[in-house]
């Protein structure tokens, strides 16, 4: 710079210098690691209920297979809603990627064939997949190229539809008689260890990595975090933002469709409720793992302890016998319980 | 010497609505040109077109004596022509470095995919911080957590990361409180001593006498009046303002600050 010694430019007002107030600096601790304390909490509380059963690894085990597709559905949920946007239709998309596995099953998989071979297998697999991303990509594109005015119009659109369509092409009943190598996905385990760990674990921990170094560590993830923290301002930077939030329902259909493909295998069969109520749920355990409506905000570990709280607690109460319905009550009050402490936490800093 | 940037019969009609019509505009390098006029008389209009936001409807915009077409900011951006929006376009939730480089990230390869290169990011940001002395406690702080004037500086250290030739500047002192006003004025006069040119939109007049070489008017979507600072006094800008070529019929006294 040209003139040296004149007074630099600094722009700190004395508030800025003085160190944070306790309080700020505990409500920063909560914001990081607050929903973890809450799994520590709910695991002593069903450790001190149960303490036989709650640490046995079947117990432990059971709480990750049956949560695994919740896993994947909240971890698509999130990348939705760190865009300020919301995806209303993946539980929709979840019956129809599994219903779209069910019924090729037949027509790929003759009942007393030969073995049919690996291919066909592979095509059971991928087909909840594709149907999922699909489908996604359609809500991507509505929202964007259609310019709905809100995620909720588009994907709440898409919830019926990909219901209905679910049901045109199963006839509404069940189907069964899913392959077992189709059913590995979602049923099966690997020794690993010497323990029997559950193969849709690994796709949900796989699937979380990924998730994160997609959104730390590649150019779009970052955007995704700009367009929800001012899409104005990704905009004029350049950013794609129509692309971006296209790449974004499309992952998070393709995770709704791998939420099928894991729910076909632990069923065996494609039944036409399937995920009916479960966008609600995955929303819930992104807000719960601290992420934010307005968009910008949350941790991929934060998403998986907001869905292994609300899994603890329907755990917690199954063991001890009480009626499930009190497993609603019990989100909804965390839900809000959770949100009112998250706003009460933000007016603590604001206010310094 | 040719200009950085030049605007030559530049027309934009949003509709029924003329905002502006043949208008010229000429940016000598290291030139700080004020823009003044009323509300509406197009001036935000003019740079979101020099800015590549806006297609202009007629006219031909040049950069460096050649004719340039660009159909988005980040066009005019790689060509050295940089804007600081009035709502200051910064993303709150990300950090300050990160919105410096934001669409333009530093990207390291490993095997096939190109990664984020954070340490680099922080690294060039806070050179560049240090380059134009700015001062914040530290390069990773959240700008949610800045105040009005360090955004300002944050957003004008992102438009001047990438050799930027031309930056304009849209009411940058509107939003800040008195102290910090004065802080953002010199650091229009430090891009200046790098040769690089700025365009500033400002309703303050104070402004506009403090960091200026040259005044320029608008009035009702069309040149009205310019000239070189030394050359005009407040009044008869004020009179530009209100359409008033003389200066001579403004009130004794009258401000518009």
């Amino acid at each position: 710079m040209s003139q040296a010694g004149e007074a630099p430019h600094t722009l700190e007002s004395p508030a800025d210098l003085r160190p944070p107030r306790t309080a700020v600096r505990l409500a920063g601790l909560f914001d990081r690691y607050g929903v973890l304390l809450l799994v520590l909490v709910m695991a002593l509380v069903s450790f001190a209920a149960q303490p036989d059963v709650f640490l046995s690894e079947r117990n432990l085990v059971n709480i990750f297979r049956q949560n695994s597709f919740y896993f994947l559905l909240a971890i698509g949920q999130y990348i939705v809603i760190v865009t300020a946007g919301i995806d209303l239709s993946v539980g929709s998309v979840l019956c129809l990627g599994m219903m779209a596995s069910a019924v090729l099953t037949p027509i790929l998989i003759p009942a007393g064939g030969a073995d049919p071979g690996l291919l066909p297998i592979l095509i059971l697999i991928a087909a909840p997949l594709v149907v999922g991303a699909f489908a996604g990509w359609v809500n991507g594109i509505g929202l964007t190229k259609l310019q709905m005015p809100h995620p909720f119009i588009m994907t709440l659109g898409m919830m019926f539809i990909a219901r209905g369509v679910a049901n045109i092409i199963s006839g509404g009943v069940p189907i069964t008689g899913i392959p077992d190598g189709v059913r590995f996905i979602g049923a099966g385990n690997i020794p690993i260890l010497g323990f029997e760990i559950p193969v849709s674990l690994i796709v949900v921990i796989a699937a979380y990595v990924a998730v994160w170094a997609f959104l730390m560590y590649t150019r779009t993830g970052r955007h995704v975090f700009a367009i929800g923290g001012n899409p104005q301002a990704a905009r004029v930077s350049g950013v794609n933002v129509d692309r971006v939030l296209i790449v974004c329902y499309v992952l998070c259909g393709l995770f709704a469709g791998f939420a099928g493909l894991i729910v076909l295998g632990r069923t065996g069969s494609g039944f036409p409720n399937a995920g009916m109520g479960d966008e609600l749920y995955a929303i819930a355990a992104v807000i719960i793992g601290g992420a934010s409506f307005f968009g910008g905000r949350g941790t991929v570990l934060g998403v998986f302890a907001g869905v292994l709280v609300l899994g603890l607690l329907r755990n917690l109460l199954n063991l001890n016998n009480v009626q499930p319905f009190w497993q609603q009550v019990l989100i909804g009050v965390i839900i809000i319980a959770v949100v009112a402490f998250d706003v009460l936490r933000r007016r603590l800093s604001t206010a310094s | 010497m040719d200009p950085v940037i030049e605007a030559r019969g530049i027309s934009k009609r949003f509709g029924q609505v003329v905002a502006l019509s043949s208008v010229d505009l000429r940016l000598a390098p290291g030139e700080v040109l004020g823009v003044v006029g009323d509300n509406g008389a197009g001036k935000s209009t003019l740079m979101k077109i020099l800015a590549g936001l806006y297609p202009p409807s007629d006219g031909t915009l040049l950069v460096e004596g050649r004719e340039v077409r660009y159909s988005s900011p980040r066009e005019a951006r790689d060509l050295g022509i940089e804007m600081v929006y009035q709502d200051l376009a910064l993303a709150g939730n990300m950090r300050i470095d990160e919105n410096i480089f934001l669409g333009r990230e530093t990207l390291r390869r490993i095997g096939p995919f190109g990664v984020v290169d954070h340490a680099a990011n922080l690294r060039r940001a806070k050179e560049h911080l240090e380059k134009l002395r700015i001062h914040v406690k530290s390069a990773t702080q959240r700008v949610e957590e800045l105040s009005g004037g360090q955004r300002q500086a944050v957003a004008i250290a992102r438009a001047t990361a990438f050799d930027a030739k031309v930056v304009i500047m849209d009411e940058p002192t509107a939003a800040l409180a008195v102290k910090e006003v004065r802080k953002v004025l010199d650091l229009i006069r430090d891009l200046k001593d790098h040769g690089i040119a700025v365009i500033l939109i400002s309703h303050r007049l104070d402004d506009v006498f403090y960091v200026c070489d040259r005044v320029m008017a608008l009035f009702h979507g069309r040149n009205f009046a310019e000239a070189p600072l030394e050359q005009v006094d407040r009044n008869e800008v004020i009179g530009w303002i209100m359409g008033n070529r003389s200066g001579q019929d403004v009130p004794a006294g009258h401000d518009l600050n």
